[in-house]
């Protein structure tokens, strides 16, 4: 790789036909015919494409993979199939819009990115402790409620890329049960721009607390039922038992962070460590494991989602002592004004809003166009937010010229950096291994690619 | 993004004091097309926070004290300024040693930055000859803190030790900012475009690449493109 | 049975009903789930809302073996030919169902890294909008894919309704030159 040359690209040296091995470049042949030219060759390497559509990559994730036999030599994952350029596009659109575009990324957990990306707009404003209590609570509802959904996603699908069809068709029905809820306060199912900067958009419907703790009990019965399934299963624990380890010195060297961390021995929890919108007031345990296989972050993945159930049954209480409160910081300048109710002809502001910024009051009618055309100004400088995603640290780096859009948001996504580590997780290793790491992994593409 | 510094020269042109990031030069209140509201001759200049004076508060200033000391002779040529801001603390670290400082924050006990979160290029081009930034969020696991070391490299020579030797986490951070941005990271093993295409041409995320959507049609009518349309910046 | 009726013991029908009836009640669709269009696609497959009452759960991963491609989610331009690849690799009849506002039109995403809706890169048929569409919403837009299906004319009869239509496209009115619709 010490070629003399002024090109950065890594490609530069590709090409060179130093007559190593034998190429052979196939397009929809036969494969048996390949084989067996292979095989007559006394080669048995062979390069191939787990290409982006696959149904087994939990999503447009390529992989190049180098097999000997059936062992795996070589496994670089190729990503940037599902670049969406969100970044960027969010330099154009204000502060609050841009919770929009960034609820798309991670879109398995899709409140932890409007979390994070909120935190960090807070943080420039310097409005964080004056977000009101109820607020927090919902924040913190919603976060723990998608991060019950992201663990049963990833479960699921772990167990439906293995082959175990019921698996993943229970997890989804647990998931239903926790969009039950999430559609009845946020008003959609994902992708929901509900935590915007300053609180939360709305206020909850008055059966909201009765829906949460009659959620409670359902979602438990399914995860016992996913626990009843699989982890003393035979077939399951061979699959996964001692796959795609990664020990406590790795994951540091390579920052993984989230479960795969947690199940090398370490308990780092960003709630625990570096709490934020009133972690430290809630009561759970963080699960940790030291076998840093794929069956203990199955375990540990399991294990969250009880304590999720924890958290969200004493949020469903504080929401029941806080009834009537503020969801949105006082300061006018910056609360998101409108007031959603579902009318005669569909959803929109609420009569009562309506009544207020039209005949009321001229500063709310100010408010209200200024805000939602113009939105708010914020002062320049740069802060970092940081929260602990289903699947890490979630991190987004926010810059303000003084005005109404970003002038940089950048999001550093757990699945990103964790995906590094498929290398170390599957080389050595079989090649149905392979879709045991990814899954285990659990990266959402959204998010690796932005 | 319009906001292009054109004052140079002029009575409007800024006195920039060392070390300070001019963010941007904001013209007018409108983005792209023409402004009616008469504040199109507006010009004001928007820089980052000032570089504090110590004592720096909190845990910043014994930070920055066992980082001087490790560094010792090079302190002041690697430690260009240090700003404190939103409770954050902002090191701006020369390219030059970026690697001893990065290994300090590592190794040393009472810093134990063990995580690199990345890389986050921003792109300042009214920033003459810094305007490429690299922004590296340290995360230390023991202490349970954040830091951020900044580098910047002008437009001409966009170069940027890698400290993928150090942080190895932060390998396909630092191929993304090239992809975006352009900065070559001298030392990475395998700088390769990572989300484009591997035969993209331009650097999408830099300030002068447009957002390159098309316009919107409705029925009878047209809308441009979100950097080409008017709104309020 | 035939005791009972004086009906002849055999039925008539065309061809293009028979086939019809057949392709849409056995339509596999391809994997092509992206982004998240695609998590609700899965949910769909799940039992609250349950596509194997329609005959479609069974998604393909071989494109060789499936009928309905649903792009589902936001295809980037590194995805493009891979897509079209895909739809190569499908064998006839298939039809497309560009899922989501991303698929159809570019959705939120009007920039450089995303196709402005996949008919740029493969005939679609069905466009759903949404963002996501909600499962029922993608059920409704399968059902309208399985009438497409049922309804599809084969042979000589196939070539002259296209001839017909796209002469009629080629005679239409570009969307930006319809105007006076608000009077």
């Amino acid at each position: 790789m010490t070629k003399e040359s002024t090109s950065p690209y890594a490609t530069a040296g590709l090409g060179e036909d130093d007559g190593s091995a034998p190429e052979f470049t196939v397009f929809g042949g036969d494969w048996s015919e390949v084989a067996e030219e292979a095989a007559r060759l006394g080669e048995q390497r062979l390069v191939f494409n787990m290409g982006p559509q696959h149904p087994s990559t939990h999503g447009v994730l390529r992989i190049m993979l180098e097999v000997e036999g059936e062992r795996v030599t070589e496994c670089r994952a190729g990503i940037g199939y599902l670049h969406t350029g969100i970044e960027k596009n969010m330099e154009f659109r204000t502060w609050t819009q841009g919770v929009t575009f960034c609820t798309r990324m991670d879109y398995v957990a899709a409140m932890a990115n409007e979390a994070v990306y909120c935190l960090g707009v807070e943080k420039l404003l310097g409005i964080t402790d004056d977000i009101p209590e109820r607020a927090n609570v919902l924040r913190v509802l919603m976060q723990e409620l998608t991060r019950i959904g992201s663990h049963l996603v990833a479960i699921g699908t772990g167990g439906n890329e293995m082959g175990a069809t019921t698996v993943m068709t229970t997890a989804f029905i647990a998931r239903e049960e926790t969009f039950k809820v999430i559609e009845r306060i946020t008003g959609l199912r994902t992708n929901n721009a509900y935590i915007r900067p300053g609180g939360v958009a709305i206020d909850t419907p008055d059966d909201s607390v009765d829906m949460i703790r009659a959620m409670i009990p359902d979602v438990k019965q399914r995860l016992d039922e996913l626990a009843l399934l699989q982890l003393e299963n035979p077939i399951f624990k061979g699959r996964l038992k001692g796959v795609a380890k990664l020990d406590l010195a790795a994951c540091m060297a390579l920052g993984v962070t989230g479960p795969i961390l947690r199940s090398a021995g370490l308990p780092y929890d960003l709630r625990k460590s570096e709490p934020y919108s009133g972690y430290e007031t809630y009561d759970f345990q963080v699960p940790t494991s030291t076998d840093a296989d794929a069956y203990s972050r199955v375990v540990i993945r399991l294990e969250e989602c009880y304590e999720s159930l924890k958290i969200v049954a004493q949020c469903a209480d504080r929401l029941e002592a806080s009834v009537g409160e503020p969801v949105m910081v006082a300061d006018k300048k910056i609360a998101w004004p409108a007031q959603l109710s579902v009318g005669s002809d569909g959803q929109g502001n609420s009569a009562e809003h309506i009544r207020h910024i039209m005949g009321e009051s001229m500063e709310a009618l100010i408010h209200h166009f200024k805000l939602v055309t113009e939105g708010f100004p914020v002062p320049a400088g740069q802060a970092y937010a940081a929260v602990e995603n289903p699947k890490g640290l979630l991190g987004c780096h926010v810059v303000s010229d003084g005005g109404t859009k970003p002038w940089r948001a950048h999001f550093r996504d757990p699945g990103f950096n964790n995906l590094q580590a498929l290398s170390m997780l599957t080389q050595g290793g079989q090649v149905a291994d392979v879709v045991v790491a990814i899954a285990t992994i659990d990266m959402v593409l959204g998010g690796v690619d932005r | 993004m319009t906001d292009v510094d054109n004052t140079q020269g002029g009575e409007l042109a800024p006195v920039v004091p060392e070390g300070r990031t001019l963010i941007n030069v904001r013209q007018g209140a409108f983005g792209a097309s023409g402004d009616t509201s008469g504040y199109d001759g507006l010009t004001r200049f928007v820089y980052m926070p000032d570089a504090a004076e110590r004592p720096y508060g909190s845990w910043f200033d014994q930070v920055v004290d066992v980082l001087e000391e490790l560094l010792g002779d090079d302190a002041s040529a690697a430690i260009e300024s240090v700003v404190v801001d939103r409770d954050e603390l902002t090191l701006h670290i020369a390219g030059s040693h970026l690697l001893s400082v990065c290994r300090h924050l590592r190794d040393d006990q009472d810093l134990r930055f063990e995580m690199c979160l990345g890389v986050s290029g921003v792109h300042y081009p009214a920033d003459a000859g810094r305007e490429f930034h690299a922004v590296y969020p340290m995360q230390s696991v023991t202490h349970s803190r954040r830091l951020r070391i900044e580098v910047s490299a002008p437009d001409e020579d966009p170069h940027i030790p890698s400290i993928t030797s150090i942080y190895p986490m932060n390998n396909w951070h630092e191929r993304e900012t090239w992809d975006f941005f352009g900065i070559v990271f001298d030392g990475h093993p395998s700088l390769a475009r990572i989300e484009m295409p591997d035969d993209w041409v331009g650097h999408p995320q830099r300030k002068d690449y447009p957002l390159g959507g098309i316009p919107v049609e409705y029925k009878g009518a047209e809308i441009p493109a979100p950097d080409e349309r008017r709104q309020y910046r | 049975m035939s005791e009972h009726t004086d009906a002849p013991p055999f039925i008539i029908g065309k061809v293009e009903d028979f086939a019809g009836w057949a392709r849409a009640g056995s339509m596999w669709p391809a994997t092509f789930g992206l982004a998240c269009c695609s998590i609700e696609m899965m949910a769909t497959g799940t039992p609250r809302f349950d596509i194997a009452r329609f005959g479609q759960e069974v998604f393909r991963g071989s494109p060789r073996q499936a009928d309905l491609m649903i792009v589902a989610g936001r295809v980037s331009q590194k995805m493009a030919p891979i897509l079209r690849q895909v739809y190569d690799q499908m064998a006839e009849p298939k039809w497309v169902l560009a899922m989501g506002v991303c698929a159809s039109s570019g959705g939120m995403f009007n920039n450089y890294a995303i196709v402005q809706g996949v008919d740029h890169v493969v005939p679609v048929d069905i466009y759903l909008p949404g963002c996501p569409p909600r499962p029922e919403m993608l059920i409704n837009a399968l059902l309208k894919v399985q009438e497409l299906a049922r309804e599809k004319p084969m042979l000589r009869h196939r070539r002259e309704i296209a001839a017909a239509a796209e002469a009629a496209a080629l005679e239409a009115t570009p969307t930006s030159q319809m105007k006076g619709l608000l009077r």
